[in-house]
């Protein structure tokens, strides 16, 4: 049960007001018509799962209804920092 | 022979109090203060069990929640059992009903024997990994004979009457454990101003305190205690929770504390109070005072009634007034466990002799016991004991200064009780449970809590400190690091004075040698639960299994609902002996929540009956009660299924609402589905990037079926989106999606195209939503629109829509149809939806106006092949699978979401699994959903398998059956054959065909 600060509500919340949408900072390929079936398969389908630091989204879907980004230890599980939505980590993998 | 075990005087029971109870059906008599052990023991019972695998008989080990043995079934009647009750957390209370688990059909006679024989021998250690690699049907015809032999508990047949409660809480520290340590760390901490909760498992606090002689602050303990409880339950910051058992620590400090409120009084919770209450607690900061278990030594036949743990007898002496026999042989490593021969020596009763593991003890416990005349027999060991349904002897023989073998004649003692001590391992399973490892530590002999990123304090025992002195130091120390942490002013707190006992070495001991190999000993059980010996984890290590981890499984050590307690560190050792490493080496041992069992009661809470989840109505839901409706799940909303008149059966129904709505109307209440208002200068562009056809050019007052995919090309949903005004749309889902749908688009709105400016809104609740559809639906609409508004083939066509008043309601009605007749969708504020329900009752009699619900919804739906996303679709489907190309727009300028993944390699392959019609060659025969396509119903099996039935109906309005399907290549194969062999051996023929049975032109809605 993780205990999550919200960038939007400014506040800690419980878990259960979030949703984990997975990893962070896959961008839409801008031109998707002229992507290989291999370029648009890695868009798709291919998601890290790293031991150590993670980059993901969550929703504070039963809060404000923002999509923000959390860098996350998945050994620790702890939470190491949470940015906007268009914002770039500070805590970042050696 | 009432209670002959019991002392005169002494201990915390109140004998004016007795407590009458059933154990297995006899009636026995205990005092206020009783645990259901305390009292067993008191009465001199002395088998509580029978064993998991050999069937031995099993007395009462421990006085704690270590407790492997003396597991009960409790309850009087059969909606209170509660199993898995270690007997010795039980208090006891007048009428307390209580019987063995282990043991069928019965713990005192041998009549298991043959079935402990075969179950030895069908059990070897490797048990669950042999047999769950063999054919699982070994398992089943064993499983249920082993289940009740071994008697894991069983739980009720009937609702359990009580209620539980959750309370979600927030603190500044929560203490665990309410020993000296815990105590005064909560003191401390309170003082300062925190808010504290502090939780003990047990009925009272003071833990090691409440079964010990020692002075404290120059009173008897139990003063000191009495003197902290009050002072912190007079603090309005302090939640105080005896009874109350941290069972999980979880990430983020979060903490679950499981709360008995009313075990303790009776059977069921009395006058509609709360039976138990979880606690789920978020806290800055959390001290780990939980303490430590001692450790039995590891000999042979260990586990014959009357071996005990050495301070678990002490407990009960000292805190229970009951000495649980008449002849004491102790064991130990240590000097700490002098004690308790001193306390069995001063409660009148023989002790034959302390037999110590060390050449040369030297504390001052060893010369206090040497003063009472007590034998001490040092260099020894008790190797093993004689006694099958009670301990009646030991032998005992001189062992090497290392422990590792016996070194000279056995002698035979006479004893009822083997009291033994191999050491204490801290109760370090909270700090394991956001996955530290805990560490070794040679001068304790047992792990300590690891290196931790919660916001974690330890104190006293379970960092191995097991003197009073040092666990209050420690526990001061703790709550001013709390305080400093929390940024509160430090406090004076004064230490109570406690008697300093010099204590020599205690010896690194574990599993005691035999004159015999291990694997021809007596068996030396390490985990008594699981019945795992000495022999079986040395056999593991021989078969190769090296590390700790695999060992436990392959042995099942430790998996027992003690979480193996008190076995897992000597049968780590037993292991690193195997191995020639050392313990450290062999590896760790984990715990994982709970700490203790919990009941289901608790976790449900008040999560349970009509609150198990959220049940949603519509506007009209009154109506459908009152008109008969059977209701269906859709999601969390309850939608009327079909509506059946007296004496009807639901597929007389089904035919009658199909029937009235093709030939004059029927109205079915479609509020549940999803809305979704869009409003914003980019709302269009939006919604063409968002669904596979084209909106730019949707005029206002227009409505548009649209197809929603994910980026794999896959249908995911669908639905009508109408244009209320240049910015604004008004998006339906299917009932189900809605939540999904929303989330969606709010996904990419926020994480791809923050620069569009739309707003989502979901407005299902709002609107009341009701369809009249049929031949006479024009007529019913124009009785009970208000003012001129016309509603003619032309003014008002297929697929427009427009606000009107319709029964003296502002309403939003969309000339929309699911049915494939005349339709008209009025949408109303849902708080005006019955009114005008009610209305078109009035106005519709005339027309034999038919409700019908969700399941002839369906059918009508299926004669004209219009799909339902998530039966039709499974996210395997892309639209050219569904023939309906039509809904895509492969020109728009965005490359819209779906349009590049089902372009891919496989999305464009030939002979992909498309959607049909199936018309069964005998129409009387209605295909099961679900059933199997092949071409060759000849073909060996397995056939190979081209396809499924995803919908499919009885028509009345056709007269026959009507299904759609997945077919291979369908969509070219129109007029051939396929063929649906069914689970009870029929193969129905059927024939391909277009998915629009019924009015394939269309012209039933265009009039
Ligand atoms: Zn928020």
């Amino acid at each position: 049960m993780f205990y999550i600060y919200c960038p939007y509500c400014g506040e800690h919340r419980e878990e259960e007001e979030f949703h984990n949408h997975g990893q962070a900072h896959i961008e839409r390929p801008a031109d998707p018509d002229s992507c290989t079936d291999e370029e648009w398969g890695n868009y798709m389908f291919f998601r890290k799962s790293p031991k150590g630091l993670h980059h993901e989204i969550w929703d504070h879907v039963a809060g404000c209804r923002k999509f923000f980004n959390v860098t996350r230890d998945t050994v620790t599980y702890e939470i190491k920092e949470v940015y906007k939505m268009g914002e770039q980590p500070k805590v970042v993998a050696e | 022979m009432s209670q002959k075990n019991r002392l005169q005087s002494g201990g915390r029971i109140d004998r004016s109090k007795p407590l009458t109870f059933t154990y297995n059906g006899k009636q026995f008599e205990g005092f206020a203060g009783d645990t259901l052990a305390s009292a067993l023991l008191a009465n001199g019972v002395d088998i509580i069990g029978r064993s998991f695998k050999y069937s031995r008989p099993r007395g009462i080990v421990a006085a704690g929640a270590e407790e492997p043995n003396a597991v009960m079934q409790l309850g009087a009647t059969e909606a209170t059992q509660v199993p898995n009750v270690r007997a010795t957390q039980q208090e006891l209370f007048s009428g307390l009903v209580s019987g063995s688990t282990n043991g069928w059909p019965s713990v005192d006679n041998d009549i298991m024997g043959l079935l402990g024989k075969v179950g030895g021998k069908m059990m070897p250690p490797g048990f669950y990994y042999k047999t769950f690699m063999y054919p699982a049907t070994m398992w089943e015809t064993y499983e249920k004979v082993i289940r009740k032999a071994a008697g894991l508990g069983r739980s009720p047949n009937e609702y359990d009457p009580d209620t539980y409660d959750k309370v979600n809480q927030h603190a500044d520290l929560v203490v665990v454990g309410a020993g000296p340590a815990g105590l005064i760390a909560a003191l401390t901490a309170a003082r300062g101003g925190a808010r504290v909760i502090i939780a003990d498992e047990q009925n009272e606090f003071g833990g090691s305190l409440l079964s010990s002689k020692e002075s404290v602050d120059g009173k008897a303990a139990g003063a000191w205690v009495a003197g902290v409880v009050k002072e912190l339950e007079a603090n309005e910051n302090v939640i105080v929770l005896p009874r109350s058992t941290v069972n999980g620590y979880h990430d983020h400090n979060f903490l679950t504390i499981h709360q008995r409120m009313t075990d303790h009084i009776a059977d069921r919770a009395p006058n509609g109070q709360v039976r138990q209450r979880y606690h789920r607690v978020r806290s800055k900061w959390v001290v780990l005072a939980t303490g430590a278990h001692e450790r039995p030594l590891v000999f042979g036949n260990n586990d014959v009634p009357g071996c005990m743990v050495a301070n678990a007898v002490s407990t009960y002496i000292n805190r229970y007034g009951v000495v649980p026999g008449n002849e004491l042989v102790l064991m130990t490593t240590n000097d700490n466990a002098y004690r308790t021969a001193i306390d069995w020596h001063d409660a009148g009763r023989k002790v034959q002799a302390i037999v110590d593991t060390r050449k040369n003890p030297t504390g001052a416990l060893v010369e206090a016991a040497r003063e009472r005349g007590i034998t001490v027999m040092t260099g020894s060991a008790v190797i093993d004991v004689q006694g099958s349904k009670r301990v009646t002897g030991v032998s005992v023989a001189p062992i090497s200064e290392d422990g590792s073998k016996v070194t000279g004649s056995v002698k035979k003692l006479s004893a009822d009780t083997v009291a033994s001590s191999g050491g204490w391992s801290p109760v370090i399973h909270l700090s394991c449970h956001t996955g530290s490892k805990p560490v070794w530590n040679e001068d304790v002999l047992g792990f300590l809590p690891g290196k931790t990123v919660q916001k974690q304090l330890t104190a006293g025992a379970i960092n191995g400190t097991f003197n009073t002195a040092g666990a209050l130091e420690e526990g001061k120390k703790a709550g001013l690091e709390a305080l400093s942490k929390l940024g509160l002013s430090a406090v004076e707190v004064e230490v109570p004075a406690t008697t300093e006992v010099k204590e020599s070495k205690a010896m690194a001991l574990f599993h005691v040698p035999h004159t015999k190999p291990t694997s021809q000993a007596p068996k030396q059980f390490v985990d008594y639960q699981n019945d795992v010996t000495a022999a079986g984890i040395e056999l593991a290590c021989r078969e190769g299994f090296e590390s700790i981890e695999h060992v436990k499984r392959y042995t099942a050590m430790g998996f027992g609902t003690d979480q193996g307690k008190l076995g897992n560190i000597n049968g780590m050792a037993v292991a690193a002996k195997v191995l020639n490493q050392t313990i450290p080496q062999t590896g760790t041992t984990i715990f994982r929540p709970n700490y203790t069992p919990i009941t289901f009661g608790a976790i449900a809470g008040r999560d349970c009956g009509a609150l198990f989840d959220p049940e949603r109505y519509s506007a009209m839901h009154k109506w459908h009660l009152e008109n008969g409706a059977k209701f269906e799940d859709v999601g969390q909303w309850k939608r009327p299924w079909y509506f059946p008149k007296a004496g009807e059966s639901m597929q007389e129904a089904l035919n009658r609402e199909c029937l009235a709505t093709r030939e004059s109307i029927g109205i079915l209440d479609a509020s549940t589905l999803g809305k979704i208002d869009i409003q914003g200068k980019d709302a269009r562009e939006f919604l063409g990037r968002v669904y596979s056809n084209a909106w730019a050019k949707l005029p206002v007052g227009k409505c548009r079926y649209g197809l929603m995919l994910k980026e794999d090309g896959m249908v995911f949903d669908d639905g009508v989106t109408s244009c209320l005004a240049e910015n604004h749309f008004l998006m339906t889902t299917t009932s189900g999606g809605a939540a999904t749908v929303l989330n969606w688009l709010e996904f990419y709105h926020q994480t791809e195209w923050p620069e569009l400016e739309v707003y989502f809104t979901s407005v299902t609740d709002h609107w009341a939503t009701m369809t009249i559809s049929g031949p006479n639906s024009r007529k019913l609409l124009e009785e009970l629109i208000d003012g001129d508004v016309d509603v003619s083939k032309d003014s008002f066509k297929f697929m427009d829509w427009k606000p009107m008043s319709v029964a003296g309601v502002p309403a939003r009605v969309f000339r929309i149809s699911f049915t494939g007749e005349l339709s008209f969708e009025i949408n109303v504020q849902a708080n005006y939806g019955l009114h005008v329900w009610e209305k078109l009752f009035e106005h519709g009699a005339k027309y034999d106006l038919t409700p019908y619900g969700t399941e002839t919804m369906h059918i009508l739906r299926a004669e004209k092949g219009f799909i339902i996303a998530g039966q039709d679709t499974d996210g395997s489907v892309h639209p050219y699978d569904l023939g309906m190309g039509w809904a895509v727009s492969m020109n728009k300028p965005f490359s819209f979401i779906g349009k590049r993944g089902m372009q891919r390699e496989d999305c464009v392959r030939a002979e992909r699994k498309q959607m049909v019609g199936i018309k069964t060659i005998d129409p009387n025969v209605v295909l099961p959903e679900g059933a199997q396509a092949v071409f060759d119903p000849t073909a060996s099996i397995p056939m190979p398998m081209v396809g499924h039935i995803s919908s499919s109906y009885w028509s009345a309005c056709l007269g026959r059956s009507v299904a759609l399907g997945f077919v291979k290549g369908g969509l070219d194969k129109m007029g051939e054959k396929v063929y649906y062999p069914l689970v009870d051996g029929r193969i129905v023929e059927a024939e391909i065909c277009s998915p629009i049975f019924l009015d394939p032109k269309g012209e039933r809605q265009n009039v």
